[in-house]
């Protein structure tokens, strides 16, 4: 049975104090992805017909793979940030809320360097 | 998890109907959630047909011709009947708003009228909202200073620091905005909701509070502040024209400020 008053069940646990730092990084990652993002589709569509050599070189070069990298790191901190507040929208089990928290950002930070090393791979492969 | 179908006692049933006087010219029908918890039975919808040239303009005017001439037994909130005590909101037509200030005449074909959305039901049109008045009163929305009043009386406002105020204070708390918006619907244990909110700016926003870095301090939260979503329905849904949205995001333009 629950007695306690509502403005002490209101009040829970107090503020977290933060929170301000989730919102602003999701809104600079959206921004970031604009120009990261047309920059992506432009260069597929003029690559898509290239061969595998044209690519490796394209990609190998000093400008392409720096965008390239800062797409990657933008676009999984974006899609982290963005999934983290679904999940806490809608998943109200704790234990379950907690472990595909998790889940996401294991698998953001997985692919995301698995990401970052491949472009690496292409870039020093030649030196 | 969001539940996304009803509990089997919370389904709603075809209820009564109630027809218009034989004689009566201009009917139209007004299909009304009920609900009533000593019976033990589901909600259902009951429906009453009304001649409207015997009716008042405003949907409030149908529920009281009901009340007082066909069914006793209906049960909803109303005072002041002229949108300025907020008791008599509920959900018409698909859509939150104050019984009084909706003309029927708005409406097409049947008037569909249910109470505010996912709160607890005491009766019929009237919802439980005891946890948004804990969440109005947990933001303490009151004038806070630690400097003295003047000797002569009031604390002075310029013309355009009062100016601040306009589109704030003429909130009446009905709480149409908070039950309108998806995010409290599912977080309203913790997310404090636009109606909260907007009372929260309206003390943020006024030049004698001089509590704003607390004020700010107790709402920098990600369920407090930030489960609002800009989803507007908010704005889109508040009988008096106000926009509870844009007073959210002042909010977290101003948590914004203080950071760098």
């Amino acid at each position: 049975m629950k007695m306690q008053s509502d403005l002490g069940r209101v009040r829970g646990l107090g503020s977290a104090k933060s929170g301000s730092s989730h919102w602003w990084t999701q809104r600079v990652t959206a921004a970031a992805n604009l120009p990261l993002g047309i920059w992506f589709i432009l260069s597929i569509l003029a690559g898509h017909t290239a061969d595998y050599d044209a690519v490796h070189a394209w990609l190998s070069s000093y400008f392409h793979s720096t965008m390239m990298i800062l797409m990657i790191v933008s676009v999984a901190v974006h899609f982290t940030h963005g999934l983290q507040v679904v999940i806490e929208d809608y998943v109200h089990n704790r234990k379950a809320e907690v472990i595909s928290l998790m889940l996401i950002k294991a698998v953001a930070a997985f692919l995301s360097v698995a990401a970052i090393v491949s472009v690496l791979r292409i870039v020093f492969a030649g030196a | 998890m969001v539940e996304f179908n009803l509990p089997a006692n919370s389904v709603v049933k075809e209820g009564k109907s109630f027809s218009a006087p034989a004689d009566a010219k201009n009917v139209r029908s007004f299909k009304i959630y009920r609900f009533d918890p000593d019976s033990g039975d589901n909600p259902r919808t009951d429906t009453y047909d009304i001649d409207l040239d015997k009716c008042g303009p405003m949907v409030l005017d149908a529920l009281i011709k009901i009340k007082n001439e066909i069914d006793a037994t209906l049960t909803f909130r109303r005072s002041c009947r002229e949108g300025i005590c907020g008791s008599c909101a509920m959900n018409i037509d698909g859509r939150n708003t104050l019984a009084c200030l909706k003309p029927i005449e708005d409406i097409k074909g049947e008037v569909k009228i249910y109470p505010l959305p996912h709160m607890p039901v005491v009766k019929d049109l009237v919802p439980d909202l005891s946890q948004p008045y804990a969440q109005l009163a947990s933001i303490e929305p009151w004038l806070k200073a630690d400097s003295p009043a003047p000797p002569d009386g009031e604390r002075l406002q310029s013309r355009e620091e009062r100016a601040k105020l306009d589109g704030l204070w003429e909130c009446i708390l009905c709480f149409s905005c908070s039950t309108a918006c998806p995010s409290y619907w599912w977080n309203s244990d913790r997310y404090l909701g636009p109606a909260v909110l907007l009372q929260a700016y309206r003390w943020l926003a006024d030049s004698r509070d001089e509590y704003t870095g607390e004020r700010l301090d107790a709402l920098e939260d990600p369920f407090r502040l930030y489960r609002c979503h800009t989803i507007m329905n908010c704005t889109n849904t508040c009988p008096k024209g106000l926009n509870p949205a844009l007073a959210i995001t002042e909010i977290k333009k101003m948590i914004a400020e203080r950071r760098a």
